[in-house]
């Protein structure tokens, strides 16, 4: 004999259970199971507890290898590059690899922030360069690769010696070495929800509404100086033709009230594609703008500077993009280019035209 | 108008009867005509176009409006343009149409040596131009953290794990027949104000508050997805959130959004799909958390029970205090206003009447009030607040102001329906320093000085 308090217990427990089956059941047709091989397949995330980090094994030599060919363009041979992003490596001690806290982050003099200084975690670095590496050929690094890559990261801030093979086994030990490890703080207001201990409920700037007489007599501290007037552009063809104010012109000096009333040039174009869009086109598709900007040094030379240099030379051009080569623009050698024959056709009529907008 | 003579009607066109549209308005005699006009039209229309570029380096805008000098008349009124006395141009001309020429200003830009490529990189909304709240799809602030693509939405799938009893993968067909829902909100980057934690560095608002923008995202809450999946819902505390781009943009998402129903998944933005540059065709929406959460291309969430520490977890989007320490998973944008008219970089054209206006938002809720001083922050007026006040979305301000001609620093301070009122930029230094990077809500100066230009400065 069940009780009625017991049927109703059995029956809140048999709601309990069936709610998430109804959850399930809710849209018919809709979604289906993913395989365990799809789900293999992009499921590569790895976290500070190395969950998600997959069995392998590589050396700094062989890192070194890789990263000679694969990253120091862009990072620099020993990671210390800032030409195409923010240096890696630098900035970090031998103490900091004993403290987890790196000194030099108090400094305001220091000049700028590496990686390395910043990350806490090596799982970090090990889960971007897998996912997220080389610039240009995300991807395409083999696991053992990645576990090499990272090595020759560590081993150029010391916190691996050169003779180190990273592994699956031994990255936990590596992570007790990590010069940042120590580092940071969830102590704050700006994530929403309790899950973090140290979490804070309060803000940390608790600023008040104050309406009249506040505050002392107003003085300005910091403006831009005259001569960054036109340093983002002429702000006159920046703001729109009519309306209450129009934009400065910056291409001279300030005027008296009333001088800004009159025409105001349009510039550009709404339409985003023109009759080059196609080749500009290539130039991402092929991912040549990985390592050349419109104008101006990345890696390579900017567009427009090839342009200007070989008007009109629309098959040296081809020849070039095919063959690749070093040391017209700098010793930093481009790759030879195995792309279709009419794509590098156009690519090379393109510039040799100017490298036209 | 005497002296304008009516266009006569044409022979078939019977007054005062309705008629079918619109083919039987003209016969046949009559359509060759209009069609011959039309081209004549738009050739008229190309040429006079290309010989104001050659000319002016772009169209130039008519000269100056105004009272000022009409003599017996205004020439704008006297001398009809040629849209008043000649035919437009016919419908669908452009099947997906386009802002008007005059507007080619009017765009987003990046900022002059911010970034060293240009496809780890920020392209900033031009907040000074635009009215209302949403920010138009085309001028929609973009960061980019591999480059951007053009995904085919037929072969994007979206795929559910972690802690599910069935990892599950969802089509866009299947995303968008499931119930959705719309909702207005911002989206604001976390360095959004970021290079004016020292001093100030940019000229407008453009550059200064640009990594902003808000829209009506349409699509599914994540947790009908998560649900579906057969979720942990107690022991999963965190989502993590992938893109589908050469970075494969991965963050950390609070559990206790996605459980509110908050969080979505989305694929639709002021009525059109997403735009490519904004993650097209499916993006995370996570209302009031900064940008970079809202991973774009959006390919997979995973349920855990621990957060991530990804790249932009754990080197970006941490904020440096002065003691050395970085605060880590800083999601959520506080609390925040901008004037963007007038704004740096601009010039008042004369003394008298302006509407002061901008934007106010928070992360936490609605908008409570914003105030807006003319004197630097000694003294402050309550701005009118237009509607719709939302939930974690833009709203727009304005007050009343005739500008004596004398020097006046302009300022707004926007409080939240939590109470938390906006802060100097003294008070924050005061807390966080000058290196955070991120999270920078200071409330924003501009002196309007007496010929009428406004300029960036922040008090001493």
């Amino acid at each position: 004999m069940f009780s009625l308090r017991d049927r109703m217990a059995a029956a809140l427990v048999a709601a309990c259970l069936a709610a998430p089956a109804l959850a399930q059941d809710r849209f018919p047709g809709v979604g289906r199971a993913a395989t365990p091989r799809e789900v293999a397949a992009w499921d590569i995330d790895v976290r500070p507890d190395f969950k998600g980090l997959p069995a392998g094994r590589g050396s700094v030599a062989m890192g070194q290898d890789i990263w000679e060919s694969r990253c120091a363009t862009c990072h620099g041979f020993f990671g210390e590059s800032n030409s195409v992003f923010n240096p890696l490596v630098g900035g970090t001690s031998a103490e900091d690899i004993k403290t987890g806290r790196v000194a030099t982050l108090k400094r305001t003099d220091y000049p700028g922030r590496t990686t390395l200084m910043k990350v806490p975690t090596v799982s970090t670095l090990w889960d971007y360069i897998n996912r997220a590496m080389p610039w240009d050929r995300p991807k395409s690094l083999k696991v053992d690769e990645v576990y090499a890559v990272t090595a020759f990261l560590l081993n150029l801030a010391h916190i691996v010696p050169e003779d180190f093979t990273l592994s699956d086994q031994n990255i936990a030990e590596v992570q007790q070495r990590m010069p940042n490890r120590n580092g940071m703080t969830t102590a704050h207001a700006l994530w929403p929800g309790k899950d973090f201990k140290d979490g804070r409920d309060k803000p940390d700037v608790l600023a008040k509404a104050c309406m009249r007489d506040c505050g002392p007599e107003p003085a300005t501290g910091s403006r831009l100086p005259e001569h960054a007037r036109n340093a983002h552009g002429n702000l006159r063809e920046q703001n729109r033709t009519v309306g209450a104010q129009r934009g400065s012109d910056t291409t001279r000096p300030e005027g008296r009230l009333g001088d800004a009333a009159g025409p105001v040039n349009v510039v550009g174009s709404a339409r985003q594609a023109g009759p080059h869009a196609a080749a500009i086109a290539l130039t991402q598709k092929h991912a040549c703008a990985a390592c050349h900007n419109m104008d101006g040094k990345l890696v390579g030379p900017g567009f427009s500077d090839i342009a200007r240099k070989y008007s009109g030379r629309a098959d040296y051009l081809q020849a070039k993009i095919k063959a690749g080569g070093s040391g017209v623009w700098g010793e930093t050698p481009m790759p030879p280019q195995d792309l279709p024959e009419e794509d590098t056709k156009a690519m090379a009529a393109w510039l040799a035209a100017g490298a036209p907008r | 108008m005497t002296d304008i003579q009516p266009q006569a009607a044409p022979a078939s066109m019977d007054r005062g009867r309705l008629r079918k549209a619109p083919e039987n308005f003209l016969d046949a005699a009559g359509v060759r005509t209009v069609f011959a006009e039309g081209r004549q039209g738009r050739r008229d229309f190309i040429r006079s176009a290309f010989a104001a570029a050659v000319a002016g380096g772009g169209a130039a805008a008519a000269a100056a409006q105004g009272a000022k000098g009409v003599g017996d008349g205004d020439p704008a009124i006297l001398e009809l343009p040629a849209h008043s006395t000649g035919l437009g141009r016919p419908v669908a001309a452009d099947g997906y149409g386009l802002p008007s020429q005059y507007e080619a200003n009017v765009q987003r830009r990046q900022s002059p040596g911010l970034t060293q490529t240009n496809q780890a990189s920020v392209s900033f909304a031009p907040l000074q131009s635009l009215f209302g709240i949403v920010t138009p799809s085309g001028l929609h602030f973009e960061r980019h953290h591999q480059g951007w693509w053009d995904v085919d939405p037929a072969r994007h799938r979206l795929m559910v794990n972690g802690m599910v009893k069935t990892p599950k993968v969802f089509t866009m067909d299947d995303l968008m027949r499931l119930p959705s829902v719309s909702r207005f909100h911002f989206i604001e980057c976390g360095a959004n104000t970021g290079m004016e934690w020292g001093n100030v560095a940019v000229p407008t608002c453009q550059y200064s508050h640009g990594m902003l923008s808000c829209s009506e995202f349409t699509g599914v809450p994540l947790i009908t997805l998560l649900e579906m999946a057969g979720a942990d819902l107690k022991g999963g505390k965190f989502v993590l959130a992938e893109g589908a781009d050469g970075s494969s943009m991965t963050r950390t998402i609070p559990m206790s959004l996605v459980a509110s129903g908050q969080v979505l998944v989305a694929y639709g933005q002021n009525g059109e799909m997403l735009r490519p540059e904004n993650g097209y065709p499916l993006r995370l929406v996570v209302p009031g958390v900064q940008g970079v959460s809202w991973v774009k291309y959006l390919r997979r969430i995973e349920l855990g029970d621990q957060p991530w520490a990804t790249k932009d977890e754990a080197v970006h989007y941490v904020d440096l205090l002065p003691d050395g320490t970085h605060r880590q998973y800083t999601s959520i944008q506080e609390c925040k206003s901008v004037i963007t008219t007038p704004s740096g970089g601009q010039v008042l054209l004369d003394r008298g009447f302006y509407s002061i206006s901008g934007l106010a938002w928070s992360g936490r809720g609605k908008v409570q009030k914003v105030d807006v001083s003319v004197d630097g922050g000694r003294n402050w007026r309550t701005a009118r607040l237009e509607t719709p006040v939302l939930d974690k979305c833009l709203t727009r301000f304005n007050l009343d102001w005739v500008w004596d001609g004398k020097p006046a620093i302009v300022m707004s301070r926007a409080t939240d329906e939590t109470g938390y009122v906006q802060p100097g930029i003294r008070q924050l230094r005061e807390a966080r320093g000058t290196r955070s990077i991120y999270h920078n809500n200071a409330t924003q100066a501009w002196l309007v000085q007496e010929n009428g230009e406004v300029k960036n400065v922040q008090l001493a």
